[in-house]
């Protein structure tokens, strides 16, 4: 099964307009220092690299780190240019890979 | 005045306070509010969006496990109810229910593995595990905004009954009840944090301290250990005569879920 996302881009926008995009996903990310009930080190699995590009050009970039919560939620801005496809990329550990997109309409 | 007959007085009025706090009763209707109320700008924000509530991530598994088939009668839950936005709408509102098969009442969670086992003919879900919680919160978002409306059935009377002398119940190391927080306390501070009136209407909720969707039982069970206490089993009669006591308690506040709270 992948990953769920949930994915918050305005399905409109004047050229120009800055607009907010939201995404959650859903993952343990695990920190790798919790311990087991039998005393072992649980290995991490954390989600390591996301990027968002907009027709193809990358406009946001985020490296995780071990202390984000679980689920992570990320809220971001961008200037909306161009009709098109706004697409979200997460990977991490053990292969982890996610893609997500959503259409915006710039008037 | 002599230190002594301060101390007096001083002693006399703390007797006085805790007797007038002992004697605290049941909230009344009027004063009852969800605890999203006390929750802080935040956390409320994160349950009012759908897209930044962790719990609708829990709900989307539930909604692929409601059409999915399942069992050696190879039926999904669809294939009974249909649209669960139309047919589910408000049952888990009127949860516990009383059931006639077992003579007493069962939680949504039982209720849906009851269905399993007998109408899909399927292993019964696990309880806490993502399949199960997921189709809870994705029947519980279909009574989101109803009044909670538990407790019609006569039959429930001596469970809820049953469920109150629980809630009032004084147990474990610390010798403490649940009421002496949630009807006597509510609105004070322990340890920083608000203490609520413990009303069930966002259940399964997504709680930040566990980054995970959890039961009300799994909550009861938190409470009684933090009590000191032993916690009752997971779907012990204990646990849903407190759920229904809760619920009928919380009558008309509207449901939540899947709610958030910290």
């Amino acid at each position: 099964m992948t990953a769920r996302a949930l994915i918050n881009v305005p399905p409109k926008a004047r050229r120009g307009e800055i607009v907010e995009i939201k995404t959650l996903i859903a993952h343990p990310m695990e920190t790798g220092y919790r311990v087991g009930l039998g005393g072992e080190l649980i290995p991490r699995d954390i989600i390591t690299t996301f990027t968002c590009t907009y027709n193809g050009e990358e406009i946001f970039r985020a490296d995780f780190a071990r202390a984000i919560a679980a689920n992570p939620f990320l809220s971001f801005f961008t200037t909306a240019t161009a009709t098109g496809t706004i697409a979200f990329q997460w990977s991490g550990d053990n292969g982890f890979s996610a893609t997500e997109q959503a259409p915006i309409t710039v008037e | 005045m002599t230190p002594v007959r301060g101390a007096l007085l001083f002693l006399i009025g703390a007797l006085l306070v805790a007797a007038l706090r002992a004697s605290a009763a049941e909230i009344p209707p009027e004063q009852r509010r969800s605890d999203y109320e006390l929750m802080g700008p935040q956390t409320r924000a994160m349950q009012d969006d759908d897209t930044a509530n962790p719990g609708m991530l829990g709900v989307l598994d539930g909604e692929a496990l409601w059409n999915r088939r399942d069992g050696a009668a190879n039926k999904s839950c669809a294939d009974c109810h249909g649209d669960a936005r139309a047919g589910m709408k408000g049952v888990a509102a009127r949860y516990p229910a009383f059931s006639p098969v077992l003579g007493r009442p069962i939680d949504l969670e039982a209720r849906i593995n009851t269905c399993r086992t007998e109408q899909q003919r399927a292993a019964p879900l696990k309880f806490e595990s993502k399949e199960l919680l997921g189709l809870t919160a994705y029947l519980a978002l279909q009574s989101r905004g109803m009044p909670i409306d538990v407790g019609k059935d006569e039959r429930l009377t001596p469970f809820i009954a049953a469920g109150r002398d629980l809630f009032n119940q004084r147990q474990g190391q610390i010798n403490l009840s649940c009421a002496q927080c949630h009807d006597d306390n509510w609105g004070q501070k322990l340890a920083g944090a608000p203490v609520p009136q413990g009303h069930p209407n966002g259940y399964p909720v997504y709680r930040l301290e566990w980054q995970s969707l959890g039961s009300l039982q799994r909550r009861l069970r938190n409470c009684v250990s933090g009590m000191r206490a032993e916690p009752y089993a997971y779907g012990a009669p204990e646990n849903v005569d407190l759920e229904l006591y809760l619920m009928w308690r919380a009558k008309g506040l509207k449901m939540e879920a899947p709610a958030v709270r910290p």
